[in-house]
């Protein structure tokens, strides 16, 4: 071997460390402690629902999810027999749901266009400060006013679309009851998660940049071709994660759809009859007259309806990663 | 290449370019223009004609008393220190300034003897024969390479029978079809800027404007693709009605016919001269002009 062959020598990479100061120590603490508190208390609360809840899903298995029926008797030498099964109001819940978002992703998306592309300054101003307002609004309001005034004019509509779409599965009805239908609870939910989508479409809306729509304009664009060419594009991923935001709501929404729906431990997907399901209104009803092993099961159902909701904040995260790549 | 033809949505004919007025050679466009042409005098009656054009942002009187004429088949350079007022009247000429809030213009811009400004006239037909190109890159990142360069004919409701054709031609002129033939599906993010700009001049070429404004093109480009750039605009001045604003006094006159210098002293711009690119660098009439491109102040 020749010595006088250069030797390359990789150096190893250096570890390279600051030292903050003391102030940036204490508010990095201070940061720190706060952001990880939040999923402390997420996580207690998931604690402490799994280990009320324990007894049932430990009984019912999974048949849990899978069973539709509610019911506990006492025989008569006093054993107690329950059966626990949410599959009824879990797919109610979707139900009323993508009710909501089928009827509110349009409109707000439509809105939040409006006020970003079209609307005069004043409008816009008075505009947004209102539908703020509404997403701010308690929801015990949206259910009366769901109940008093929607739902007459709802009845109506829903006679309408069985009458011209009653030969479409689920627009058909087994019987003429068109009050507390999901159709109706749906028409509820989505006014009260348009805000919600309406504000993160907008916010996503006015972030388009500016040098895109200009290429568009330039190149002999109206305003609505610059819109579907540049805006919609660019902020799919925003309405998608908006749209799945409102839909955590609808998830979770409870004294409202209360008030507008005929709760019933029965699948049905016949939107416009007086028959439907919700985990979160369900919970509530029962909660007044329920035994200890009914308690447990709501508590189990409960569980059930956070992880629902944290699937589908995680799905949104996807979306958005995902499309707002592609959309940029 | 096959000659592509356009039609709107009510199958006319659209013509490619100004048929009479396309000058054989430059030295021919400058004698043309010397004989029959004093600037803002009188209409042409062809290219793009400034009359008068002042700009204002708000209260900010930003341009003021601009005349200037662009004969068709002509290359203009605007030069000018910063904040002169050069992009704010290159925007006047396609009606881009009116996309900023609260901005106002007076005065009069005609394409082939008729005011833009006009009331009721279609705005987005006069951007379609005006074309412009901007100083960042700003392709349609959602779109392909290839959707990209037709995406103007989409935007318009344009239809044309062979895309194919029309795809090759405007890549081709624009100096960037070897580059991405073989992959003109591909998203247009993944091009260098470089590129990118070469196609946002061949998105601009393809609905086949008259004129064709380019605000800076090549500020933001590596010595390599200016140069790419400034070829191209050689090959589309045969063409069309080019006009140029540049920082690079290099490039002005490698480019250009005539040269137009704009000065702010405070006050709101002003066009100080205009001439035959060669005079305005070699003996310019205007002191202050002098200063400026001899690199004395600016
Ligand atoms: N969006 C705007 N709002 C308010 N004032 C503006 C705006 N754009 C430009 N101006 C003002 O108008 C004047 C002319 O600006 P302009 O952008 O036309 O200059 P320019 O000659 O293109 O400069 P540069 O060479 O730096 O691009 C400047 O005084 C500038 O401050
Ligand atoms: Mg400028």
């Amino acid at each position: 071997m020749s010595i006088d062959a250069p030797v390359k020598v990789t150096p190893p990479a250096r570890k390279i460390t600051t030292k903050p100061r003391v102030s940036d120590q204490i508010f990095r603490a201070i940061v720190t402690t706060f952001s990880f508190s939040a999923l402390l208390i997420l996580s207690l609360i998931a604690l402490f629902l799994l280990s009320k809840g324990f007894t049932t899903l430990k009984e019912q298995g999974f048949g849990f999810i899978t069973n539709f029926e509610w019911s506990v008797f006492v025989d008569e030498n006093g054993v107690e027999k329950a059966t626990f099964g949410l599959q009824a109001m879990l797919l109610g819940t979707l139900v009323i749901s993508i009710i909501a978002l089928v009827i509110a992703v349009p409109l707000s998306v439509l809105t939040a266009l409006f006020l970003t592309f079209y609307a005069p300054d004043r409008v816009k101003r008075i505009l947004v400060t209102i539908i703020d307002l509404m997403a701010a609004f308690p929801s015990i309001l949206y259910g009366l006013w769901g109940f008093f005034v929607l739902m007459p004019m709802a009845e109506y509509w829903a006679k309408l679309i069985h009458k011209w779409l009653g030969w479409i599965y689920i627009f058909d009805v087994p019987d003429p009851i068109y009050t507390r239908s999901p159709f109706i609870a749906g028409l509820v939910l989505s006014v009260m998660i348009i805000p919600i989508i309406t504000s993160v479409s907008r916010e996503v809306f006015s972030q388009t940049p500016l040098d895109r729509i200009q290429a568009a304009y330039a190149l002999g664009a109206t305003k609505w071709g610059m819109i579907r060419a540049v805006v919609l594009p660019f902020g799919a991923g925003g309405v998608v994660g908006g749209s799945m935001l409102g839909l955590g709501r609808a998830f979770g929404e409870t004294v409202a759809v209360f008030s507008v729906l005929n709760i019933v431990f029965r699948t049905n997907f016949q939107i416009l009859f007086t028959q439907g399901g919700n985990v979160a209104s369900m919970i509530i009803q029962k909660w007044g007259e329920a035994g200890p092993s009914e308690v447990s099961a709501l508590m189990a159902a409960g569980l059930v309806l956070f992880i629902l909701t944290l699937l589908v904040n995680f799905l949104a995260n996807y979306v958005v990663t995902k499309t707002v790549k592609s959309g940029r | 290449m096959s000659q592509v033809n356009y039609t709107n949505q009510n199958g006319k004919l659209m013509s490619d370019q100004p048929k009479n007025t396309t000058p054989s050679s430059l030295s021919d466009v400058a004698s043309k223009r010397a004989e029959s042409k004093v600037a803002g005098t009188q209409p042409l009656g062809t290219g793009l004609e400034a009359r008068g054009v002042h700009a204002w942002f708000d209260k900010h009187h930003a341009l003021e008393d601009v005349s200037l004429d662009f004969s068709a088949g002509t290359v203009t350079a605007l030069i000018g220190p910063s904040g002169c007022g050069k992009s704010t009247f290159i925007r006047t000429l396609n009606r881009m300034h009116e996309f900023i809030p609260h901005t106002s213009m007076a005065g009069q811009v005609l394409l082939d003897g008729k005011d833009i400004y006009e009331s009721g006239i279609d705005v987005t037909k006069i951007r379609l024969q005006i074309g412009m190109v901007f100083q960042k890159p700003n392709p349609f990142p959602s779109m392909t390479i290839g959707e990209n360069v037709l995406s103007g004919l989409k935007l318009a409701q344009l239809k044309v029978d062979n895309q194919e054709d029309l795809l090759e031609e405007c890549l081709t002129r624009a100096g960037l079809w070897t580059e991405v033939k073989d992959r003109l599906g591909a998203h247009a993010g993944g091009l260098s800027g470089g590129q990118q700009q070469r196609l946002c001049i061949a998105r601009a070429l393809a609905v086949k404007p008259k004129v064709l404004l380019m605000d800076e093109p090549c500020s933001a480009l590596d010595p390599g693709s200016t140069l790419r750039i400034e070829e191209t605009i050689s090959q589309l001045s045969k063409s069309m009605t080019i006009v140029i604003v540049t920082h690079n006094m290099q490039q002005a006159a490698r480019v250009s016919d005539y040269t137009a210098f704009f000065l702010s002293d405070g006050g709101p711009g002003q066009m100080i001269e205009v001439g035959p690119t060669n005079e305005i660098f070699s003996r310019p009439r205007d002191e202050r002009t002098e200063n400026y491109v001899t690199g004395r102040f600016g």
